[in-house]
């Protein structure tokens, strides 16, 4: 999208600049690495600064560390049973670092990291390969009937199996695409709209008072994105949690 | 105070971030920037994103999984045990409350069985006491009775043994009246033969 005149230009927001000038260009550290060391930071801070005092009766932060822990302990424990119990740090950290990259992109100035497929497809992969490994460990070749069905005709086997390893591989592009369309559907729509609001507040008397319109689908907008934040947060970790439920259980 | 410095720090995080990273360069983006892997600034930082965000993510993860979650985890715990540990001793309270209340109840009764037992026995004793008074009384009674009637009986005789010497009497006066005298026994058998003729004894 060029930058010149008053076009809409909904996607240069997604453009990736190094971090500190030559320093970021030369290591290769753009301005969505620097969010996600924010991120990084933030959340360890939260979750520190909540069992900090470690009352009897939470205040404020302890209690919103707290639900937030039981809330993702509960997640993993309902949907694995007591063996997932280990692997609770890695599904709150997934919805973590999910939950506040796109809440970081809500903020003005911010640059959303989950709207880069390249991020979310990372992330996916992070998810595929550990939830593969830990299938390998527990159950060694045995894994493999994962994609067989116990019970099932055996000359089904040659259309079984095609769409069984297909179905499971394909997991890695519902996961990162899932959550890479949602968060820049909606800083297009976002950015679409906060741009019709400057074009038309300039079209002289009344320009400003037709510019409400876009301001308030803006307005909506931007509680909505709140909405799909916490969402898009929540299907990827619950997704994981699933994806570790088969890994566990085989079905 | 506090409040305002830290959400000035913070709304002044992210403008400094944007300013830090400064204007990419290079030829205008043609599509998606998420795509643009062939640009010549855009391609390596795409590269380099994904690397950095495997570091940062395992940094993440190392932080929670050994420093942070644990000590969340341990105050939860801590708040269970203690939760549990007030419930535990609300039960035994409530455990001890419920014998006291057993052992109150069995006493009352084990009071009120002794009571009525002691009523009993002392009601028996004066029954006995006021029985041995009545019979005294009417021992007393009968023997005055017995006593009277023989003082009565006694002197019914007296009289009537007077009766009969005064009937001797008035006979032998008749009888020397008459001019005639009689045997003094003799008049003393006949007035006894009459008297018991009559049934005076």
């Amino acid at each position: 999208m060029a930058k010149e005149g008053k076009t809409i230009d909904a996607l240069s927001q997604f453009e990736l600049t190094p971090f500190l000038g030559g320093f970021g260009q030369a290591i290769g550290f753009s301005q969505s690495n620097a969010f996600m060391l924010l991120a990084l930071g933030l959340i360890t801070v939260f979750v520190m600064v909540a069992a900090a005092r470690g009352a009897l009766v939470p205040g404020r932060l302890q209690s919103l560390g707290e639900a937030s822990y039981e809330f993702i302990q509960g997640m993993v424990t309902e949907q694995v049973g007591d063996e997932g119990k280990k692997y609770f740090p890695f599904v709150f950290a997934i919805f973590m670092f999910v939950l506040f990259g796109n809440l970081l992109g809500m903020l003005p100035y911010a640059f959303t990291f989950t709207s880069h497929i390249a991020v979310t497809l990372t992330l996916a992969v992070i998810v595929f390969v550990t939830v593969t490994v830990i299938a390998l460990m527990r159950h060694g070749m045995h894994f493999f009937s994962y994609f067989f069905p116990e019970g099932a005709p055996v000359w089904l086997a040659p259309i079984i199996i095609p769409v069984e390893v297909i179905s499971y591989f394909s997991r890695v592009v519902s996961l990162s695409v899932r959550l890479f369309a949602n968060m820049v559907a909606g800083h297009v729509m976002l950015k679409v709209f906060a741009t019709f609001v400057v074009l038309l507040g300039g079209l002289g008397a009344v320009g400003p008072f037709v510019a409400i319109l876009p301001l308030g689908v803006n307005i909506a907008l931007v509680g909505f994105e709140f909405l799909v934040a916490f969402l898009q947060a929540y299907v990827f970790a619950i997704l994981t949690s699933i994806y570790l439920h088969d890994a566990v259980h085989l079905h | 105070m506090r409040r305002i410095l830290l959400a000035m720090t913070l709304s002044a995080v992210l403008p400094a971030l944007s300013w830090a990273a400064s204007s990419a360069g290079g030829p205008p983006v043609e599509g998606m920037p998420q795509l643009a892997f062939g640009h010549p600034v855009q391609g390596p930082l795409l590269i380099g994103q994904v690397v950095w965000q495997v570091i940062i993510f395992f940094a993440l993860f190392l932080l929670l999984a050994f420093v942070a979650l644990p000590r969340l985890g341990a105050v939860i715990d801590n708040r269970r045990q203690r939760i549990e540990a007030d419930l535990e001793a609300a039960r035994a309270a409530m455990h001890s409350a419920d014998a006291a209340i057993t052992a109150q109840r069995d006493a009352t009764q084990a009071a009120r069985s002794e009571a009525q037992a002691a009523v009993t026995a002392a009601m028996q004793a004066a029954q006995q006491e006021m029985d041995a008074k009545a019979e005294a009384l009417n021992a007393a009674l009968g023997k005055q009775i017995a006593d009277a009637e023989a003082g009565i009986d006694q002197g019914r005789k007296a009289a009537l043994g007077a009766v009969r010497q005064v009937a001797g009497e008035a006979v032998g006066a008749l009888l020397s009246k008459l001019g005639a005298s009689a045997d003094a026994g003799k008049v003393q058998t006949a007035v006894q033969r009459e008297a018991a003729a009559r049934g005076i004894a």
